[in-house]
């Protein structure tokens, strides 16, 4: 049957053809089909979630929607057009916006020169003329952005801002973002979604990807699960549950809670005393830390994004030199003592830094030659072991479910989950005394996550240390036995997880502690 | 508008099928140039393949030429895999000549050939890598970019060179003409097949260093470096231990080299015993992509080329001209690793034309009419 568009008004087209709609996608990479005959229909003036576990074929998808990828079969229509996108430009060029999850912004430059960046209005006269439209759409859309305020200044959430109106400017009203409030503070997130829900209201259509399901039952409208390549369906959140989207992205009930062994009796492990590390300026980045830390226990670190985790972690790894203080592991203090000999000790640290490729993993090499990195160093001679490499690559690939074609790929081809499921694989393989880990399940869905928890509860239950930094406050209370809350480089609180409740956290996150005035400086300008 | 956009990469037999069919397109675009400039196309490339691959002479120099630039660019591999960028190995391998050959003056005469040839080979050895080591060390401990330092130490050796042919070591035997005397025969590689025995010493490299980057502790950890130095230190890595040890490696590799070259065919020290290779090597090396059997294919093509547009121009055709194809064929063997992995989008001004409507036919059939298709949730299941 041949297809005839019925003569129609704009407006009431409008009103009866979706924004997106994608049929029978298809598309294979070698021997791996990333999408199996997927079904996706985005209406006008929805937020639509796009739900899956890593490697269920989200991004393969929109990839296919951005026009990065040419899909092997099926068809895509826009606005009831059927359209064929040859790169992403033709993509950009009909209205679809991209947020991705990491910023693609020039530092040094201003918003409204990172907005007009690429389009021609940067140039001279222009330039006045962009700052005004950025302006009007800032203004309409309640997003707190300077259009002269360099980027290097911005927070996170402005940052974001700035990536959303970059889409805007090039007139897109269909927008996808890809877990955009994975790096966003709870605040943040609520000013996020203020946004998106007044975009809505003028008729944009929105992809929304992300793993919180809360997120996604309190913003969305409809949702499209995925499970391994394939669509299980559309549902209206009005009509849902948690629990129920997980069984679609599972394919089975799924546990929710989190089990907490009790705390073994194996003595104390780490204690750290009055830790002060100082960057290349003077500023203090931690501040008289001081914290003990027994075996079999969990000991969970909350804090707005740079309240000095990192440092903390880099610290008992040996790369970072602390000023003052002493970090005693089974009463040595290893202040001082190269990466190597903290290894050997039997500290080891699976820290995933935003740039999870960054520091833990070899991006170009293979799982085999990433799982020795630690320890090709602790055998005698000169040659690499790499039969016993590879069958512990192939053990920890099967024992965590990792999804790769073979323990031969290159890590920077597989997706987050299994890139950090490589990473703690490695970590808990070298069987460490005391193990630090920093935002494991970042970016992770909510069964990897799950794996992850286990995991880390088995370690527990064999006498690990575990000092575990995390994001979620709902996770570390359920996990850890206690959290220690750090703000501007000092410890506000460490407080029980079994009796605290998450708001008193989230005053300790600001500086507010029960006995003492806000310390001056902490926490400023990161809320 | 013409734009280059990022495709999944081509691997496999279709990336070679690609390899292949870009220097056929090469020759054939060679061939088309040498009709139009009115020679013989036939009697051309016949020269060039007889003068290559022909003839004893040909082969032979075909061989010679190849190990030079084998050796070389196994060398600068190594620190490349670690992302250091070695664009000295020219000095390091007139500075393995230099050592080599006062090695040979050393020695006091009467020295058994064997022990000879072998102190000269570790005085070449060493020689590389202590020019190597100069900007190796002020890299790790000042932060001096190595590709302008080791650039400029090049222009030092050959002048050192110069000063020791003019002065220092200048034959007093040569009637006032400002040379440096030969080395003595006993310190000559021997022939073996034909060739003078640095081509086996080419091999051998080429193996070690394949099993070097790949199979050793110390090589895995330059491929680390080279990704990345955070991660190196996140791993326990010594980075300054194994930048230094690379650079050594890499430069007392150009040394060899160069002790192979004074010894296999110069048989003189002088500034010319380079000739060029410590660069050359470098387009070899990146044109196998830093993989050790690759390179050893590639210089003996890259030789071959050399070798056979010299037998060209002796045929009648100007130099220019094999130039030309020396060119074209380099040019389509560099631009097919970039076809592999990008490709060029033609696109017109109008965005909207990209939009085509649906084929009448049975395509339809799976999407039916849209308005359909956006009527009242589907259920999921």
């Amino acid at each position: 049957m041949p297809y005839v568009h019925p003569e129609q008004d704009p407006a009431e087209r409008r009103r009866i053809d979706p924004a997106i709609e994608m049929e029978g996608i298809s598309k294979a990479f070698g021997s791996v089909q990333a999408n199996r005959d997927v079904r996706f229909t985005v209406r006008h003036g929805e937020i639509h979630a796009l739900l899956g576990e890593n490697g269920s074929g989200k991004s393969t998808l929109m990839n296919i929607l951005s026009g990065i990828y040419q899909p092997d079969a099926g068809t895509i229509r826009l606005r009831g057009r059927e359209v064929v996108f040859r790169s992403p430009r033709d993509s950009i060029e009909l209205g679809i916006g991209m947020v991705h999850q990491h910023f693609k912004l020039v530092e040094p430059m201003t918003a409204s020169e990172n907005v007009a960046m690429g389009t021609g209005d940067g140039l001279s006269r222009s330039r006045a003329k962009a700052a005004e439209r950025i302006r009007d759409y800032a203004a309409r859309f309640g997003m707190p952005v300077d259009p002269d305020k360099k980027v290097a200044d911005m927070s996170v959430g402005e940052k974001q801002s700035v990536e959303i109106l970059k889409v805007l400017y090039r007139g897109a009203d269909i927008l996808v973002l890809d877990e955009p409030t994975a790096v966003l503070t709870p605040q943040e997130i609520e000013h996020l979604f203020a946004i998106l829900r007044r975009m809505r209201e003028e008729g944009a259509s929105i992809v929304f990807i992300s793993h919180k399901l809360h997120e996604v039952l309190d913003l969305c409208d409809r949702v499209t699960v995925l499970r391994k390549g394939e669509t299980v369906g559309t549902v209206d959140v009005a009509g849902t549950t948690a629990l129920r989207l997980i069984e679609m992205m599972v394919g089975r009930a799924v546990d929710l809670s989190i089990e907490r062994p009790p705390v073994g009796a194996d003595g104390p492990c780490l204690s750290v005393r009055g830790l002060t590390v100082r960057d290349a300026l003077g500023v203090a980045k931690l501040d008289g830390v001081s914290f003990d830390l027994a075996h079999g226990e969990i000991l969970g670190v909350a804090g707005l994004a740079g309240s000095g985790q990192k440092e903390l972690c880099e610290s008992i790894a040996g790369l970072v030199h602390p000023q003052s203080g002493a970090i005693l592991f089974h009463e040595r203090d290893i202040v001082g003592r190269s990466p190597r000999e903290i290894i050997r000790m039997g500290i080891s640290m699976s820290f995933i830094p935003e740039d999870r490729l960054g520091m833990g993993l070899v991006a170009s090499m293979d799982i085999a030659d990433n799982i020795m990195l630690k320890d090709y160093a602790l055998y005698g001679g000169f040659l690499l072991d790499r039969g016993s490499a590879r069958r512990k690559a192939q053990s920890i690939v099967d024992r965590l479910a990792i999804s790769t074609p073979s323990i031969f790929h290159p890590v920077r081809k597989l997706s987050g989950g299994n890139i950090q499921k490589v990473i703690l694989g490695r970590e808990i393989d070298l069987s460490p005394k005391l193990l630090v880990t920093a935002y494991a399940v970042r970016g992770l869905d909510i069964h990897s996550s799950y794996t992850i928890y286990h995991l880390l509860n088995e370690q527990k239950r064999k006498g690990v240390a575990i000092l575990y930094v995390g994001e979620d406050l709902d996770v570390l209370l359920e996990l850890c036995d206690r959290v220690m809350v750090l703000c501007g480089g000092r410890v506000t609180g460490i407080v029980d997880a079994r009796t605290s409740r998450k708001e008193e956290i989230g005053l300790l996150m600001t500086g507010v502690t029960g006995d003492a005035p806000v310390p001056a400086g902490a926490g400023e300008g990161k809320a | 508008m013409i734009r280059i956009v990022r495709k999944e990469d081509t691997v496999g037999l279709r990336a070679w099928a690609v390899r292949a069919g870009a220097i056929l397109a090469a020759l054939a675009a060679s061939v088309l140039l040498v009709l139009l400039m009115g020679y013989d196309p036939i009697r051309t490339f016949g020269a060039m393949l007889q003068g290559a691959f022909g003839t004893e002479y040909g082969r032979i120099n075909t061989i010679i030429m190849a190990v030079a630039l084998a050796m070389t660019a196994l060398a600068v591999s190594v620190a490349f895999s670690m992302k250091f960028w070695n664009i000295g190995a020219e000095g390091q391998i007139l500075m393995g000549a230099f050592a080599a050959t006062a090695a040979a003056r050393v020695l006091p005469e009467g020295t058994p050939p064997v022990l000879l040839v072998l102190a000269c080979l570790l005085a070449g050895l060493a020689g590389g890598a202590a020019w190597a080591l100069v900007p190796g060390l002020f890299r790790i401990y000042l932060g001096t970019n190595e590709t302008l330092f080791t650039l400029m130490m090049n222009y030092i050796a050959i002048k050192f060179v110069v000063l020791l042919r003019c002065l220092a070591w200048k034959d007093p035997a040569a009637n006032g003409f400002p040379v440096i005397a030969e080395i003595p025969a006993g310190a000559f590689l021997p022939p073996v097949l034909g060739v003078h025995a640095g081509w086996i010493l080419a091999v051998l490299l080429a193996v070690a260093t394949y099993y070097f980057l790949r199979s050793t502790k110390l090589g895995y950890e330059i491929r680390v470096v080279g990704e990345s130095e955070r991660t190196a230190r996140y791993a326990g890595m010594d980075v300054r231990r194994v930048v230094v040890t690379g650079v050594l490696v890499s430069g007392a590799m150009a040394g060899l080299t160069g002790a192979v070259k004074l010894m296999g065919v110069a048989h003189t020290l002088s500034e010319t015993v380079a000739g060029g290779d410590g660069f050359t090597a470098i387009i070899i090396a990146w044109l196998a992509n830093l993989s050790a059997p690759g390179i050893v294919v590639a210089s003996v093509l890259f030789a071959a080329l050399k070798q056979g547009t010299l037998a060209m121009e002796i045929v009648g055709s100007p130099p220019s001209l094999s130039d030309v194809i020396k060119g074209l064929i380099l040019m389509a063997a560099l631009s097919t690793e970039f076809f592999l992995r990008y490709r060029i989008a033609v696109e017109r001004r109008d965005a909207h034309a990209t939009a085509v409507h649906p084929p009448a036919g049975p395509g339809q059939a799976e999407g039916g009419p849209s308005a359909e298709a956006g009527a009242p949730a589907e259920e999921g299941g």
